[in-house]
């Protein structure tokens, strides 16, 4: 009898968790994917599309054709999870069983949160690019946009990919350029922190770059609330500032079906091991990726390299012996700078970032990554190796 | 060792990215006014950052204790 | 028949993604037909040379790997 593993979350972890257990075990095991779509998105792309260097098209592609063969995909919600039963109950009313647990579901945005955000609906409110739809219709918005104050800040912590709203900063600076609208445009970076970049040697290597477009810097402004009639966005720390437009990151959360099981914390996040990726208190549940409580990068690179340790461990346990794979805090992330230059952080607990100074080749290697993304990640093709 | 009654703790030695300020910033729009978060922090600008940002912000740091290796920062949800 | 190389491009002890993106910049100013020889230690370079040459359309003519060095023989399409 093989062993069950469901898999919640088609992303890039779950995808890739699937694709090398059923690589790994054969016949040994049995691997379940449950997702809402049924379609797996490339997130990092939103930036491009919101920037119009980029279409929708090429961002979403069929889940079943990311996994292998013998791995199953159910397309449906993940509504909860009864550890006691030792089973995922679905939002079809279905259940599905398991002996080990993956939970990849990412994490979901809550723009409601803010108040005077509005749900991205390209009103008076704020826009972001952190879905398909925000992109898109921020894209608009900048393509109607002729002159006035930019803010571009940070509206909820944690969130996905830190690097974002350094990165639209800087390439939205490039586009107005490039248009001909810089001199009509007054932008401003509202940064969470003391500095424009919570990586010190990476804001280092950025802060001059602003300054030398004119993009202004407001520190320790975490935005709290929007008024979209007056046109003014307020601080936690008490400071108000004045737009015509705004992008804010939103406010990410925990997925419902973690929530709804009485796994989260206060934000719906699981509480993970850092090493073994175990969720505290669970016997063969695992999380990773977006959803778990760890104080590391919600990004695609730590999914993709947490992957190969969670896969490893429970294929240890399926066989009965001592797992031995353990997640190193690997991460490695791009940062565009504007201009076809980018710069690239990778670090691990044991070593942190050590950016090097934007340039051509780290340009070209994300727009490589973007490409070949594909063809590549989610089928495990990129092997493991030490940082 | 503090003997403050510590509502949640958050290990970020070693970790980068987002690091542990931004860790500080979103456990406290998480938490109810009067929680008590502790962050540890290998990073040695946290020193600065941490403080730095809970006078502006207004929150309680009640404690900066110093580790073989990290400091532990005890902060309460003020407001 | 032999294949005569355009170019050796020696990435010896670069890391992914390096290997590939100096190899496509080298591909660029080559001419259509030319056979680009590209010498690696990284052993990520073998997934990602077989995946970059099926989306672009260049031809991995021969791949073989010799005392921990892979060498690539590439044609430009």
């Amino acid at each position: 009898m093989p062993a069950q593993v469901v898999v919640v979350g088609g992303g890039v972890g779950g995808t890739l968790t699937a694709n090398l257990l059923s690589r790994d075990l054969g016949r040994e095991v049995r691997v379940t994917v449950v997702d809402p779509t049924g379609m797996h998105a490339y997130q990092p792309g939103f930036l491009y599309v919101a920037l119009g260097q980029a279409s929708g098209r090429w961002l979403s592609r069929d889940e079943r054709e990311l996994l292998r063969g013998d791995v199953d995909l159910v397309v449906d919600a993940a509504e909860s999870i009864d550890r006691s039963a030792g089973a995922v109950r679905l939002e079809s009313g279905a259940s599905l069983p398991y002996d080990y647990l993956v939970l990849a579901p990412g994490a979901r945005l809550v723009p409601e949160q803010v108040p005077g955000m509005s749900n991205g609906d390209g009103g008076p409110g704020a826009h972001h690019f952190y879905s398909l739809d925000g992109a898109l219709r921020l894209r608009e918005a900048i393509r109607r946009f002729r002159g006035g104050r930019v803010l571009v800040g940070i509206a909820g912590i944690p969130y996905k990919c830190p690097p974002a709203p350094i990165e639209f900063v800087l390439l939205l600076e490039e586009h107005l350029r490039r248009r001909g609208l810089r001199e009509k445009a007054e932008i401003t970076f509202l940064s969470p922190l003391n500095r424009a970049f919570t990586v010190e040697p990476a804001s280092k290597l950025v802060q001059p770059i602003m300054e030398r477009r004119g993009i202004a810097l407001e520190t320790f402004f975490n935005v709290e609330t929007v008024d979209p009639s007056a046109g003014t966005v307020t601080s936690l720390e008490g400071e108000t500032a004045e737009y015509d437009l705004l992008v804010l990151v939103p406010p990410h959360r925990g997925q419902r079906a973690v929530e709804e099981s009485g796994l989260g914390d206060a934000g719906g996040w699981l509480p993970t091991d850092r090493s073994t990726l175990e969720v505290e208190g669970c016997e063969r549940v695992f999380a990773m990726g977006d959803a778990t409580n760890l104080p590391i990068s919600k990004s695609g690179s730590t999914a993709h390299f947490e992957a190969p340790v969670v896969a490893s461990r429970i294929s240890s346990m399926i066989r009965g012996t001592e797992p031995k794979s353990s997640y190193g805090g690997r991460v490695m992330c791009f940062l565009e700078t504007g201009d076809r230059k980018a710069t690239v952080l990778r670090f691990d607990y044991e070593h942190p970032p050590a950016p090097p100074a934007p340039s051509a080749i780290w340009h070209t290697a994300k727009w490589m990554f973007n490409r070949l993304y594909w063809v590549t990640v989610p089928q495990g093709r990129i092997p493991e190796r030490a940082a | 060792m503090s003997v403050i009654q510590v509502d949640r703790e958050i290990d970020a030695r070693g970790m980068a990215c987002p690091g542990p300020l931004m860790a500080l910033i979103g456990a406290i729009r998480e938490e109810p006014v009067g929680t008590v978060i502790a962050v540890l922090s290998s990073d040695a600008g946290s020193r600065t950052d941490i403080p730095a940002w809970t006078t502006k912000a207004r929150q309680e740091l009640l404690a900066l204790e110093d580790e073989d290796g990290y400091a532990r920062f005890v902060v309460r949800k003020a407001r | 028949m032999s294949t005569a190389v355009a170019q050796t491009l020696d990435v010896k002890g670069l890391s992914c993604p390096l290997p590939i993106v100096k190899t496509a910049q080298a591909v660029r100013n080559l001419a259509s037909g030319d056979v680009i020889e590209v010498l690696a230690t990284d052993p990520g370079a073998v997934p990602d040379f077989d995946a970059w040459c099926r989306t672009t359309g260049n031809r991995l003519v021969e791949q073989t790997e010799e005392a921990g060095v892979y060498r690539f023989l590439i044609q430009k399409r």
